[in-house]
């Protein structure tokens, strides 16, 4: 597409990386070429950059799309999902899900952004709800303030949860943050 | 967008859309004091003025106005004197904070004259609206206080990029890096506390105007910047046919050889030219106009209908 046809919002390749324009400035001087100034968002790492270009640029648009997948399994470093409109299976490597990969149980829906059929990134529930599978026992009670100890979950992440919480409950996790919210099944 | 948010956008430019009308008013008050005659030109037209950067919109064959100074031309040629007029110009693809690509033109002619006349009406223009609009001395766009006492700084373009961006284009006319750098490096560092008129462009960059006398590296060409907002731009207009002919050739040219785009030859203006007095015209964006004395950060606040809403 000629480089008048990008609007904010637009997805555009530049060197092989698909990029999001998040803010687009029109500047021209009234008889010269117009200058362009975007600020972009790498689809792939999450990035952000500032480029200038003039008029008569061409670009590629990046066919970037989105689907709702179910995460089946991991089998070593791959995370298998299955498109839940399909039924088709897609592999996403641990590499590219980093932290995420911490809040994915077996069942979890996700959206997955795709360039043409490759996944780039996925959005997670904003909560998660995981098993704790190991605790340690809480060195100190009876204290005014709440006293916060080691558990690691399911998924093998470890977190700060309160001293009450014991192996075999399930506590919801925010996945923006990383960080324990509460607990919503006790190990009976 | 529902029709309740149209309402309420409508409803929010009502001040700056009776500022505009206001503003519109008091210039042809201005221009009937100073005996202009008002004229309306065609929007559709069978040729416009070849120019690189600005590309035409058609409509069935003929092309929509983007200025209309072919036309003004033709009147001088055939005698009229003083002559100005308000039009919808269009421009493909420009769209921006400053930019619609439907958008509107003063533009005021006179013959005798050459482009510091035309430094002298817009100094005219601008404070005598500033004066019936009762903003003072002392304007206020977007935070900064400008400063609108006679006479303007002229500035020359080889002094303001030496100063501004470092090299001399006048000397080396890369238009592309003059382009970058006009809005990039020198704009934004104009002083903004007062109006600037930038004059004697590279000469490769004024197809329509003359080579100014004993410098012919550049032209008598200048431009208005107030605020940021370039606002005007002025020629001694080039009298010379043979001169203008060759000059749109070679422009057509490079259309055809950078673009693939075919600009057709205006030989109804070329025929024109040969009886064109000696006279200097300029082009002032209306929309920008009101968008310094309605502090307006968009083009979009001092129009009812961008091509987002059209």
């Amino acid at each position: 597409m000629d480089i008048s046809e990008v609007r904010k919002g637009s997805k555009i390749m530049i060197e092989g990386v698909p990029y999001n324009v998040e803010e687009a400035e029109f500047m021209k001087p009234g008889k010269g070429s117009a200058i362009y100034r975007y600020k972009l968002r790498n689809l792939v790492d999450g990035s952000s950059t500032n480029k200038t270009y003039h008029s008569g640029e061409k670009f590629t648009g990046a066919n970037v799309n989105t689907r709702e997948g179910q995460f089946l399994y991991r089998e070593g470093s791959n995370f298998i999902f299955m498109n839940t409109d399909t039924f088709e299976q897609y592999t996403i490597e641990e590499t590219l899900l980093g932290d995420k990969s911490h809040f994915l149980k077996e069942g979890t829906i996700v959206t997955t952004m795709m360039l043409e059929e490759k996944p780039l990134d996925i959005t997670l529930p904003i909560f998660v709800e995981l098993k704790v599978t190991k605790s340690d026992i809480a060195t100190k009670t009876d204290t005014v303030t709440a006293q916060l100890k080691s558990a690691t979950l399911e998924t093998g992440y470890q977190i700060d949860v309160p001293t009450f919480i014991k192996e075999g409950d399930t506590i919801k996790v925010d996945t923006r943050t990383g960080t324990y919210v509460e607990r919503v099944v006790t190990k009976k | 967008m529902t029709d309740d948010d149209e309402r309420q956008r409508l409803e929010r430019l009502s001040h700056n859309l009776r500022r505009r009308a206001f503003i519109y008013q008091t210039i042809r008050d201005f221009f009937n004091q100073q005996g202009f005659l008002e004229v309306e030109t065609p929007v559709r037209s069978s040729a416009i003025a070849p120019e690189k950067e600005i590309i035409p919109i058609q409509s069935e064959g003929w092309f929509l106005s983007t200025s209309p100074e072919l036309f003004m031309k033709r009147l001088l040629a055939a005698g009229y004197d003083r002559i100005f007029q308000f039009s919808h110009c269009f421009r493909k693809g420009e769209r921006g904070a400053y930019h619609n690509p439907e958008f509107s033109l003063l533009e005021w002619y006179r013959q005798g004259v050459n482009y510091e006349q035309m430094m002298l009406d817009t100094e005219q223009i601008v404070t005598a609206t500033a004066a019936a609009l009762g903003t003072g001395p002392n304007l206020l766009y977007r935070g900064n206080t400008i400063d609108l006492s006679l006479p303007w700084d002229r500035i020359t373009i080889a002094d303001a990029f030496q100063k501004l961006a470092g090299w001399d284009p006048t000397i080396d006319p890369d238009a592309r890096r003059f382009d970058e750098d006009t809005v990039l490096k020198v704009v934004p560092n104009l002083n903004p506390h007062r109006p600037a008129f930038l004059i004697d462009y590279p000469a490769p960059m004024a197809s329509l105007a003359r080579l100014k006398p004993g410098n012919p590296r550049v032209a008598e060409r200048v431009e208005l910047f107030i605020g940021g907002l370039e606002l005007a731009n002025a020629y001694s207009e080039l009298i010379n046919q043979k001169e203008q002919e060759i000059r749109f050739r070679e422009e057509i040219a490079q259309i055809k050889k950078e673009q693939n785009r075919v600009a057709p030859m205006p030989e109804k203006f070329i025929k024109a030219v040969a009886n064109l007095p000696e006279c200097a015209g300029i082009a002032l964006g209306m929309d920008r106009l009101v968008m310094l004395f309605s502090n307006a950060a968009r083009i979009d606040e001092v129009m009812p209908f961008t091509i987002d809403e059209a």
